[in-house]
């Protein structure tokens, strides 16, 4: 069942690497992930999608599968920040932390570990602008015609943290926006939301705002292998289950409380020795 | 330098669903296939297998199954006074890659077009005057095919995928369930329907005590194992609620790896390259035939591949882009309204209702792509127009397709984006909401149209495709019409509150709506307002057929991919009976 696909002798075989090839993309082995995501977190573990320099295949005869490889997720590891510097994350903390505040009902961005996995992303492909198209010409566009900056989101992070805070500090008598009181901060983060305050250095701040409140979401949000949600705090919060795979047995019990406790896709800390 | 190929019988341009159903009748009547797809090749326990599928973040919001721009995206603007702009970032569709492509990552949502869909123009200049058919200057076409012609092939799919449902019109005969307003059925769905959770359950008992008809919503996410003609084993749906978005790490979501992989990657006549992007069709030195096409691999390598056939099986845009590129067939112009290639791009037509309950826990983590109960009471011609001011309509649904919370948290209206207020409303309202989607059509118009950017170029140095392309007013009465008539269900509900999420001004590319994108190569009955024939053979080059909902003269109000697989077989079937004996026109110009 296992068996290699049988690779007919390609017609074109002159040219070397049109040659039938050991399938596709590099796999790896699901145990060696964890092992192979370095501090960089995000760092490209293989040729992704798309990506130029996964090798061409020629398939006949079966199903091309291997053995013991899977396209499992990257993942997030390591401590401490590898793309913000110190200026930057005393921004991301403070604004993150007005995105999503703590209090006794769930978890705010920054208890729930989302600077972190914002540094992860930024770090890695995400931030690099992979499945971004950024090549010019650069016209401003109209509000439907979406994103349309040159910059990757990494770029765009720190032009706008740049920009932010010259702002703040030129309007709040030289303060940074981290040192802001709380209704202060949050003007300034609807002002960007809505587009009133026009940011210098190229920098659009109603796009950036935008992508802050959704990489915000996605990292409060998303699997606690990215590095946000942690603890699944903010699952834990709304009720939402997790990556479970199976609820055959519930979809008769209407109105019922579903009493799992939230899983993530390494398990949860019931599981295993530590938080996952 | 180019290196030239062995001949093949037919080739394939791209590998989805189109590709794989095309392929599998080809090579069933013996021709030599070659698909070649841009893609990589995906299969179930390495892409997404069940235990690491159920991830949010990089499969819808890192686009991990979908077309990467950085390499290939098109231009948008919404009227020709506009400069047209890179799509940067997919949002409002999102466009499938490699092996199954958006047959992977689909709702599995599978659906008929009502008969009058295919008489767009004549039907509804029929019953509601000729100006209901030109205001507004749409420019809708009848297909030049009828559902009856459609129906063994829309049966042979539903065959296929195992489509779960109840039928609600067999042989013309209204069943009890089902419903009512489809097209006769020759058979039964092949599967019983899903089992619905409460919110659906609750919307179909709202809908019902106000005189609509509900049933449950066709899905090609199974409700029980089975084993299709082709020998291909699907399982049981397990509600995971990653579904649309996703791969299916169950083998429960009809897609061509569940369904006819296992089939046709064993025939010895037929052969898959993958990383093989077709650059163009050559044509004969009087454009009245193809000789194959040319494509460059990953390394930069580049072949043409001699075929008697060529079927561009890509996805809609790919196909007319790749028309134009070759010279096939006259481009459109929207000033003069001549030449058909580009011509009539639509797509959908989408708005909602959330609801919300204090009273009522609705789960709405337990999910599938199609779990619906659906009224059809206002889709297409179900309900009388006249005075309305619109042709076209839309299905409603009570649909949980999953509680992915970083898309799917709905909070009342008048909640702010974010800060305490937000996080409060997203912890009171997750498990107690959902939302009633309204799934309209989209008629065609002089203005929305396909061609190619004076600008922006690909990284094989070729002009991107550029789409002009905004909601006329047809479309706005009409989802405005529709969007009340759902929230009427709504409130029937008793819920605490409901929130209307209208259809609000001009095509936007940014907010997800649904990857439906149509026209550009339209099928019809003369070369003179179509590109292809009913059996989507170019009109120009009768060597080169065009499948996919490229054909579509406008878009009905349901999801393509049933009458896109049903329009496949269809003309494959025209390919081997016919063309084989006598390759040429199979429709007299």
């Amino acid at each position: 069942m296992s068996r290699r696909n049988e690779r007919e002798k390609a017609p074109e075989g002159r040219a070397p690497s049109s040659e039938p090839t050991d399938h596709g993309r590099r796999r790896f082995l699901i145990g060696g992930v964890a092992a192979a995501a370095g501090a960089g977190g995000a760092a490209a573990l293989g040729l992704h999608d798309g990506e130029l320099g996964a090798p061409p295949e020629t398939d006949r005869g079966s199903i091309p599968w291997t053995e013991g490889t899977a396209d499992a997720p990257p993942g997030a590891s390591g401590a401490g920040y590898v793309f913000f510097t110190p200026p930057e994350a005393a921004f991301i903390e403070a604004a993150v932390g007005r995105l999503i505040p703590n209090d006794a009902v769930g978890p705010g961005a920054v208890e729930a570990g989302v600077p972190f996995f914002l540094d992860r992303q930024l770090a890695g492909k995400y931030g690099r602008g992979d499945h971004y198209f950024l090549g010019g010409p650069w016209p401003k566009g109209t509000p439907e015609q979406g994103y349309q900056s040159r910059f990757s989101p990494a770029q765009l992070y720190r032009a706008a943290t740049v920009a932010i805070e010259a702002y703040v500090g030129a309007n709040f008598q030289g303060a940074a926006f981290g040192k802001l009181a709380p209704e202060d901060a949050d003007n300034v983060l609807r002002g960007l939301e809505s587009g009133a305050i026009v940011l210098d250095g190229g920098v659009d701040g109603k796009t950036f705002f935008a992508m802050l409140l959704q990489n915000t979401k996605e990292g409060y949000f998303s699997d606690p292998i990215y590095g946000g949600n942690r603890d699944m705090g903010a699952w834990k919060m709304i009720g939402f289950p997790g990556a479970h795979y199976d609820y055959k047995e519930w979809v008769p019990r209407h109105g019922e409380h579903v009493p799992f406790e939230p899983v993530g896709l390494k398990g949860r800390s019931g599981w295993t020795d530590g938080p996952p | 330098m180019t290196t030239t190929l062995k001949p093949v019988d037919a080739v394939l341009v791209g590998f989805g669903w189109t590709g794989a159903i095309m392929g599998q009748q080809l090579c069933d009547a013996g021709l030599q296939v070659l698909a070649l797809e841009r893609g990589p090749w995906r299969d179930t326990p390495t892409d997404f297998a069940t235990g690491f599928a159920q991830d949010e973040l990089r499969y819808m919001w890192r686009h991990h199954l979908f077309q990467n721009v950085t390499y290939d995206t098109l231009t948008i603007r919404n009227t020709t006074s506009q400069q047209a702009l890179p799509l940067r970032h997919l949002g409002a569709f999102l466009l499938g890659t490699g092996v199954g492509s958006g047959g992977v990552h689909w709702n599995g949502q599978i659906w008929r077009f009502l008969p009058s869909d295919f008489l767009t123009k004549s039907h509804n200049q029929q019953r509601y005057g000729k100006q209901a058919v030109t205001d507004y200057d749409l420019t809708v076409q009848d297909w030049g095919i009828t559902y009856e012609e459609l129906e063994p092939h829309y049966d042979q799919f539903d065959q296929l995928c195992g489509t779960s449902g109840r039928a609600g019109n067999l042989n013309g005969k209204i069943q009890p369930g089902g419903n009512p307003f489809e097209g006769p059925r020759s058979n039964e769905y092949p599967t019983p329907p899903m089992l619905q959770t409460y919110a659906p359950t609750l919307f179909g008992q709202a809908a019902a005590r106000l005189g609509r008809h509900p049933f449950p919503h066709p899905t090609g996410n199974l409700s029980q194992p089975y084993v299709n003609p082709l020998g291909a084993q699907l399982g049981a749906c397990t509600y995971c609620g990653f579904c649309e978005k996703f791969g299916c790490g169950n083998y429960s979501k009809a897609s061509p790896q569940t369904t006819m992989l296992p089939y046709l990657m064993a025939k010895s006549n037929f052969t898959l390259k993958t990383e093989c992007e077709v650059l163009r069709v050559e044509l004969s030195p009087d454009r009245r035939r193809a000789t194959g096409v040319t494509y460059v691999n990953s390394a930069g390598e580049e072949f043409f591949q001699p075929a008697e056939l060529v079927i561009l099986s890509a996805y809609v845009l790919q196909n007319v882009r790749l028309m134009l590129l070759s010279g096939i067939g006259k481009p459109y112009d929207p000033a003069t309204g001549e030449g058909v290639v580009g011509k009539n791009y639509a797509y959908q037509t989408m708005s909602s209702v959330n609801v919300f309950f204090d009273d009522k826990i609705l789960n709405p983590f337990i999910g599938a792509g199609a779990l619906a109960t659906v009224i059809d009471d206002f889709n297409g011609d179900n309900f009388d127009h006249a005075g309305l001011g619109f042709i076209g309509g839309a299905y409603i649904a009570g649909m949980v397709t999953g509680g992915r919370p970083i898309e799917m948290i709905y909070t009342p209206e008048g909640t702010p984006n974010w800060g305490l207020e937000w996080k409060h409303a997203a912890a009171r309202n997750y498990l107690k909401s959902f939302s009633v989607s309204v799934h309209g059509s989209c008629m065609s118009h002089r203005g929305n149209y396909l061609d190619l950017d004076p600008t922006y170029r690909d990284v094989h140095g070729r002009p991107m495709l550029r789409m002009t392309f905004d909601f006329t007013a047809n479309e706005h009465k009409m989802s405005d019409y529709v969007t009340d008539r759902a929230a009427e269900v709504a409130r029937a509900m008793n819920p605490r509150e409901i929130k209307l999420n209208r259809r609000i001004g001009s095509f936007n590319v940014g907010p997800y709506q649904t990857t439906h994108n149509t026209g550009g190569a339209i099928m019809g009955t003369n070369p003179s307002d179509s590109v292809v024939n009913k059996y989507l053979q170019s009109w120009d080059v009768p060597n080169v057929f065009s499948l996919g909902s490229g054909a579509f003269p406008q878009n009905a109000g349901y999801n393509p991919t049933g009458t896109v697989a049903a329009l496949t077989y269809h003309a494959a079937r025209e390919i081997t009976t016919r063309y084989l004996k006598s390759p040429g026109p199979l429709v007299q110009a």
